[in-house]
């Protein structure tokens, strides 16, 4: 069986960035990750980001990833890097069992790092199931990576700042984006994101749903609805949309099932995402020398992912490497970045739910 | 459908790949998955559902949810949306749960 001191799951921004900060500390690593390429929900993402210049604000989504492993590169002989490996296993004896080009193997490790993100929500409405009717982070991969169009004609389902962000990328690469569909009185995202799509023309529709999707092998149209106050459609409202594709962008929800293999406390954290696994404030889970970090931890941003993904670096370098040159400035740095990404209304979710996952006992 | 003019992107790679889709020679482009692919072809639809034998198509595209599972090479439950497209490569739609020859 391999073996390696510390194994990170998942090469999105949170598990990349723990990587470089624990080679930084010269601790060597080994990162599992099921695509291609390194990255993670990076790659697809056309748009400029938000935040500070430290998290590379102003810096277009697949930039960042390129940044990214550029400074991993810089660390080549600590990082190993496993591309095209899925994780299908994670056992209490720290045995990972893994699944590459169908041959299936095993890496046992001293310390583990958990960042699978996270993975799209659904809704229930009748033929949810067609073809046709995607994530919009499928689109967005579809779109941005392959350079392939999801459809002509598409209705956005969700108007939280992914909705908003990939209705404006369809429309940049040349699809009709008929309409934004909101359930809730108000719009989720960013109005700077609304306004853009409003200027273009794309109506954006609260208190509006989707409830059935037409068609045999693939949509052809939908029928959508008000909704009153407690999100139940009005009769008399409904109406047939003709469209040939649909996007659902509803919310996240944590990859946690390697960790609930593992036995590791999962707890229901809406404000999180839903189930995450409970952490400490040094990222550990339940099960010793587990970490988590990333969307896993608490569906953010890939600002807070890359910070987070530093600091768990950090702590799961200390744990294998005993004293760390400089270990307190590093930590104030990263826990000051963290707090600053999340003050202000937009972080007021995240901070309630972490004081949930606080208030929930020591691990 | 291919996207032609983009404001950002650059899709400069037009190598084709030919690959078999139900037994019929289909075309696709270097660095496409499988799903990408038949996309681009117009075919959305990638199986049928187990039970209901309802159409099935990819739904995430990171390889999260498996509906877009096909039989590959005579594998069945392939992930056909992280699967890359190889010269001859055999795909067929997938009627039920598959079985490994
Ligand atoms: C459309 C869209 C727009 C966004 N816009 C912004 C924005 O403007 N600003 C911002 O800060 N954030 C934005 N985000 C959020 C950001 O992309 C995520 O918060 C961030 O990517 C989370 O990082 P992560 O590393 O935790 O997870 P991910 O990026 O999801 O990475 C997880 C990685 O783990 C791999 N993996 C999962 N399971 C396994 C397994 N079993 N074995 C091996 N590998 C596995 C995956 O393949 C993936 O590469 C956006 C997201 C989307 C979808
Ligand atoms: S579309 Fe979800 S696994 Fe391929």
């Amino acid at each position: 069986m391999k073996k390696t001191p510390m194994l990170i799951i998942g090469g999105g921004p949170a598990g990349l960035s723990c990587a470089i900060q624990a080679a930084s500390l010269g601790q060597s690593v080994t990162i599992v990750e099921r695509s291609h390429s390194l990255g993670g929900q990076l790659v697809k993402q056309t748009h400029k980001f938000f935040g500070s210049e430290k998290q590379y604000a102003s810096v277009r989504g697949f930039k960042i990833a390129e940044l990214l492993i550029q400074e991993y590169e810089k660390y080549k002989d600590l990082i190993e890097v496993v591309l095209d490996a899925t994780v299908t296993g994670l056992y209490p004896d720290k045995v990972c069992t893994i699944v590459q080009n169908g041959r299936y193997y095993k890496i046992k490790s001293e310390v583990i790092v958990v960042a699978t993100g996270a993975s799209e929500k659904f809704i229930a409405f009748e033929n949810n199931d067609l073809p046709g009717i995607y994530g919009a982070g499928a689109v967005q991969t579809l779109m941005n990576q392959y350079g392939v169009l999801p459809g002509n004609k598409i209705v956005m389902v969700g108007s939280g700042n992914i909705g908003l962000i990939v209705s404006y990328q369809l429309m940049q690469a040349g699809v009709k984006v008929v309409s934004v569909l909101e359930a809730a009185p108000l719009i989720g995202g960013y109005l700077v994101h609304a306004s853009k799509l409003r200027r273009l023309g794309v109506p954006i529709h609260t208190s509006k749903s989707i409830l059935k999707a037409n068609g045999s092998a693939c949509v052809e149209s939908i029928v959508i609805a008000d909704l009153d106050d407690s999100w139940n459609p009005i009769p008399g409202t409904e109406e047939t949309v003709e469209v040939d594709a649909v996007c659902v962008s509803v919310g996240l929800s944590p990859m946690h099932q390697l960790l609930s293999m593992v036995g590791a406390r999962i707890l229901f954290i809406p404000e999180l995402g839903g189930w995450v696994p409970k952490v400490s404030e040094c990222h550990e889970t339940s099960v010793d020398n587990i970490f988590a970090c990333g969307d896993l931890s608490g569906v953010e941003e890939a600002s807070s992912a890359m910070v987070e993904g530093r600091l768990t670096g950090l702590f799961a370098a200390r744990r294998l490497l005993g004293t760390i040159d400089n270990d307190e400035s590093i930590h104030q740095d990263l826990i000051s970045q963290l707090e600053g990404l999340r003050s202000g209304p937009f972080g007021k979710k995240t901070r309630e739910g972490l004081l949930q996952m606080k208030e929930e006992g020591q691990c | 459908m291919r996207i032609e003019k983009h404001p950002i992107l650059e899709f400069s790679n037009h190598q084709e790949i030919a690959f078999f889709y139900n037994g019929k020679e289909v075309l696709g482009r270097e660095g496409d998955t499988i799903a990408s692919a038949l996309h681009a072809l117009g075919i959305k639809e990638l199986s049928k559902s187990i039970h209901y034998k309802r159409s099935r198509g990819f739904y995430c595209a990171i390889g999260n949810c498996g509906s877009c599972n096909m039989t590959v090479n005579d594998v069945p439950n392939v992930r056909t949306c992280m699967t890359k497209i190889e010269q001859g490569m055999r795909v067929f739609s997938q009627p039920g749960k598959g079985e490994l020859i």
